[in-house]
């Protein structure tokens, strides 16, 4: 039905958050991706997540490179300013963006061949420089829009929809970030809202460098008995190592859990976490731990979900850049140019 | 007895040190040439230097020219061969009636000399083995040992340099006495033991006036200060680093705010030069003023972003230091080899800016003016330095900055625009100089966003693969390109001062040996209008000094004649009537050069009037 324009009105009743918004104002146009295409479960929840937060729809770049799911920014926050940039290259771009304007909030957008192929060196770059940012990568294993190339997530041993056996391994792109010093990392199935929209949420109010892998099947090249980025193969082995609520600055803290097994993290903004633990022995702020738990349980052919690390001690690469608080774009002539004097100055020490 | 009579000449000559890399002797030498510059003597340095650290085989030649002529002049008259790899070159390479300096530490037979040429031996290792104990003093005190010969043998004011190594060594005041110290042992030991001063002599002069001795790096950096860029993303590359090491370094001087300590500026060492050019557009596109600094190789890795840019309309701004290609090619030597590649860089139809400075001063005015016309243009401004532009110090006219002067952010709708009502199409030619407006990301809650995208969309940034806004669109970058060719700097012309069917068209580095040949050639019997192209689009006084001409000279340093083919291409000109004079070995182009090649060509040409004998 992509066609058909999206109608502007909406129920009277839509509820609205803090902002006045309601869940409409945080779409953009009709998806033009397949029926049923786990990308547009990712959509609706960077929607969600956004209405949730009461973000300012314009306060948000988002940023994706080429594939099906950079294609996605279009079909979410219509009054932000999008980047669909060139392949496997998200990660410079949101880099400058995020340089020039430290004040909006940087949504990078990418998947699997964007990320983990042409453009693994700019995923491990951004994410090793604490690019303030949430970096989603829609994991489906196959190039969609080229017609169902493995990739390079794709499991060995899986099966592509021709019969194809994959003999390359695979790369583990949360395990990659968490070596590389994403100080947020996260994996999550695109089939699986209430896990993903307070991962999104969290790792938006989460300052530096945000990684969220959410296995996403691709219903056209991607979901069939064999393959290991099916709906039904990820539901059957999605080993999920926590269940978190997240509860902005603003709103009381209730924890509906049971007190054993939940933990409150605080993160910089004031925002907190409440994390339900359904392993028990993980410990959600050691990474090395983190990184033999994911691979202990890859060992077994189980894919393991939920919040994997975070640092809340985390900063950015501002930080590190010790940049002014103002954002560099809005600096002009005064504060920039320094003028005759210092160049008379300098032109005495040349002679 | 040299069989060539010595060669006498005062405040014009070249003296050449071939050297090891590695040995301190860069220092050394600069403080020579800069001793003459505070003569008041014109002088043009060149380091010419191996792709390596530390044992290869390295030159920095230095032309004194009271003339004021600052191009490379071919040829040596005196060396001073402190390098036993080069030494048969070295001499071999000696003008007739030429000089030699050596270490004579250890006696040579005749045969390794010339007898055209006149040697002088210093004992430098024996001298420094006998003053010092330290391995690494004897080394460094060589090079100011030989300069105090030098300082004698060529007349030189021994206080200038004195007053030098006092400059250089503030702050480590305790280096001062032994360096003087050694510069008077070398000086001492002239006097005493060789005949000084030699046919090649100093004097002072008052020809250099307010200029300033800088590298065109250090001033297209400084450019970049001045012309507001806050980001730089950059990928280590000869000849280019040096130019964002010195926007760092100018930045934590100027760039720092006073009160809280904090950067007004971002810089960072990319991944490769695709990540770099990468940064460089985010945050252009995020209303920052970005660039990057690169060679060669780097723009063939930018490609694919370059024709985003160009595409999409976002401002950037590349520093391109050419090297010599293709490939890693020359990397340590000059050439003007990326005009193709960065005119047309990207697949598809893409036509970029280039603007070509001739030294440090332009690369300063072009450096910051490029960020103005980026913004203006909405698209890659390349500004087209060199290896010899940009490593070497050229005596340069100050630099001069109009404190009135506003940055140009172009065509950029604000939140208050928006609100007024104006139409906002992010592609939408309203003024028909085929510029759009555009907005920030975050301008407006409601207004003004768009979706920037590589790929085809109508006037209003909607996706679209139809065939009519996407011509439509295709030709209004055009129009944008023609309004470029009154935007970027103007052609600079000399007339041959007559009429003359003749002309030259030239840019870039190639400009101070331009300005000498054109003497040599005039004093030919030779006429020839001048015209130093700045910029690409071409300005229409191109096609008219082309069209007013039977035929013109097209001066470049690479093998393919680049610009020539922009200019045939582009101004639709017959091929037949622009004359290519090539030079590309790597070194810079000498107006000895240029003399011999448009002025044999000239002289083939001249008719010789057949006299009726009686």
């Amino acid at each position: 039905m992509t066609y058909l324009a999206k109608p502007k009105f909406h129920h009277p009743d839509l509820p609205k958050n803090d902002l006045g918004y309601t869940h409409r104002d945080y779409e953009g146009t009709v998806s033009t991706l397949c029926a049923g295409c786990g990308h547009d479960s990712i959509t609706a929840a960077i929607i969600q997540a956004c209405f949730e937060l009461s973000i300012e729809p314009h306060r948000v770049a988002k940023i994706s490179g080429i594939g099906c799911s950079s294609k996605t920014p279009t079909y979410f926050l219509g009054n932000s300013h999008g980047f669909n940039s060139v392949h496997g290259r998200m990660p410079s771009v949101l880099t400058g963006a995020n340089l020039a304007n430290r004040d909006l909030i940087y949504l990078g957008v990418s998947g699997d061949g964007d990320s983990a192929s042409i453009g693994f060196g700019q995923f491990a770059h951004s994410l090793r420089r604490a690019v303030n940012m949430t970096y989603i990568v829609e994991n489906n294993g196959v190039y969609g829009l080229t017609k169902g190339q493995f990739s390079a997530t794709a499991d060995r041993g899986s099966k592509s929809k021709r019969g194809v056996i994959n003999t390359d391994n695979s790369i583990d792109l949360a395990a990659m970030a968490l070596q590389l010093g994403a100080t947020f990392v996260a994996r999550s199935f695109s089939g699986d809202k209430q896990q993903l929209v307070p991962i999104i949420k969290a790792a938006i109010a989460h300052k530096g460098a945000s990684f969220i892998d959410v296995i996403s099947p691709c219903v056209a090249f991607n979901n069939h008995a064999g393959s290991t980025k099916s709906f039904d193969f990820v539901r059957e082995h999605n080993e999920a190592v926590s269940r978190l609520d997240f509860i902005s600055s603003r709103m009381p803290i209730e924890i509906q859990y049971d007190p054993g097994t939940v933990e409150i993290v605080e993160q910089h903004d004031g925002s907190k976490i409440a994390l339900r633990k359904l392993a028990a022995d993980y410990d959600l702020h050691d990474r090395t731990a983190a990184m033999g738990f994911l691979q202990h349980h890859a060992a077994k052919g189980q894919i393991v979900t939920g919040l994997l690390y975070m640092d809340n001690e985390s900063d950015d690469l501002h930080a590190h850049l010790h940049t002014v608080d103002r954002p560099l774009n809005e600096l002009g002539a005064k504060e920039l140019c320094p003028g005759q004097t210092a160049l008379d100055k300098f032109n005495a020490g040349l002679r | 007895m040299p069989t060539a009579s010595p060669i006498s000449r005062v405040n014009d000559f070249v003296i050449r040190f071939a050297n090891v890399n590695g040995s301190g002797s860069a220092s050394a030498n600069e403080m020579f040439a800069r001793a003459i510059m505070r003569m008041g003597v014109p002088v043009a340095p060149r380091n010419i230097f191996p792709s390596n650290i530390q044992g290869l085989p390295t030159w920095y030649e230095v032309r004194v020219s009271e003339a004021g002529h600052l191009g490379a002049r071919g040829g040596t008259d005196m060396m001073v061969a402190m390098n036993p790899q080069t030494f048969d070159k070295d001499i071999a390479s000696i003008e007739p009636g030429g000089y030699l300096f050596y270490d004579s530490t250890k006696p040579l037979p005749a045969s390794k000399f010339r007898d055209d040429i006149t040697v002088i031996g210093v004992p430098l290792t024996a001298i420094c083995n006998r003053e010092y104990t330290d391995p690494r003093q004897r080394q460094l005190f060589k090079n100011i040992i030989y300069i105090g010969a030098l300082s004698a043998l060529l007349d030189m004011d021994v206080k200038v340099v004195e007053q030098l190594i006092g400059e250089q060594y503030k702050g480590k005041d305790k280096l001062i006495a032994p360096n003087i110290k050694a510069l008077n042992i070398g000086r001492d030991y002239a006097i005493l033991n060789l005949q000084c001063p030699i046919g090649l002599r100093l004097s002072q002069r008052d020809k250099v006036g307010d200029r300033i001795f800088i590298e065109g790096n250090n001033a297209a950096a400084l450019g970049a200060v001045y012309g507001g860029a806050t980001v730089c993303a950059w990928y280590p590359i000869t000849p280019s680093s040096g130019l964002a090491d010195a926007f760092t370094r100018h930045c934590e001087k100027l760039r720092v705010d006073p009160e809280t300590k904090k950067a007004k500026y971002a810089i960072v060492q990319a991944e490769d030069e695709l990540s770099s050019i990468g940064m460089v557009i985010g945050a252009s596109w995020n209303g920052a003023r970005a660039f990057t600094a690169t060679s060669g190789p780097g723009i063939s890795l930018m490609q694919e972003f370059i024709g985003l840019a160009y595409f999409a309309e976002i401002p950037a701004v590349l520093f391109n230091v050419q090297r010599a290609g293709p490939s890693t090619g020359m990397p340590t030597r000059t050439q003007q080899c990326d005009i193709i590649s960065c005119a047309y860089a990207s697949h598809g139809d893409t036509k970029h800016v280039l603007l070509f400075p001739e030294d440090p001063t332009e690369s300063f005015q072009f450096g910051a003016e490029a960020f103005d016309l980026a913004d203006r243009l909405q698209t890659p401004i390349f500004v087209m330095l060199d290896l010899d532009i940009g490593m070497n110090h050229h005596l340069s006219q100050p630099l001069k900055w109009d404190d009135a002067r506003a940055y140009d952010r172009g065509k950029v709708m604000t939140a208050a625009d928006l609100d007024t009502g104006k139409d906002f199409g992010r592609y939408l030619d309203v003024d028909g100089d085929g510029i759009p407006f555009r907005t920030y990301p975050g301008t407006h809650p409601t207004k003004g966003s768009f979706f920037t995208r590589g790929t085809s969309r109508d006037r209003y940034a909607k996706y679209t693969e139809e065939a009519t806004p996407y011509v439509d669109n295709m030709q209004r970058l055009l129009r944008k390109f023609d309004t470029a060719k009154d935007l970027v700097p103007r052609p600079v012309q000399a007339s041959a001062g007559k009429p003359t069917k003749y002309g030259v068209i030239y840019y870039g580095s190639t400009a101070p040996a331009m300005d000498e040949a054109i003497h040599m050639i005039e004093a030919r019997g030779h006429a020839l209008d001048r015209m130093r192209v700045r910029a690409f689009p071409f300005h229409s006084s191109v096609n008219s000094f082309v069209a007013d001409h039977d035929f013109v000279f097209v001066v470049e340093q690479n093998r393919d004649a680049q610009l020539r083919s922009l200019i045939v291409n582009e101004c639709d000109i017959d091929p037949v009537r622009l004359v290519p004079i090539l030079h590309y070995d790597g070194t810079p182009i000498t107006a000895r050069f240029i003399d011999k090649a448009i002025g044999d060509h000239l002289d083939r040409m001249k008719v010789k009037p057949m006299k009726v004998s009686s």
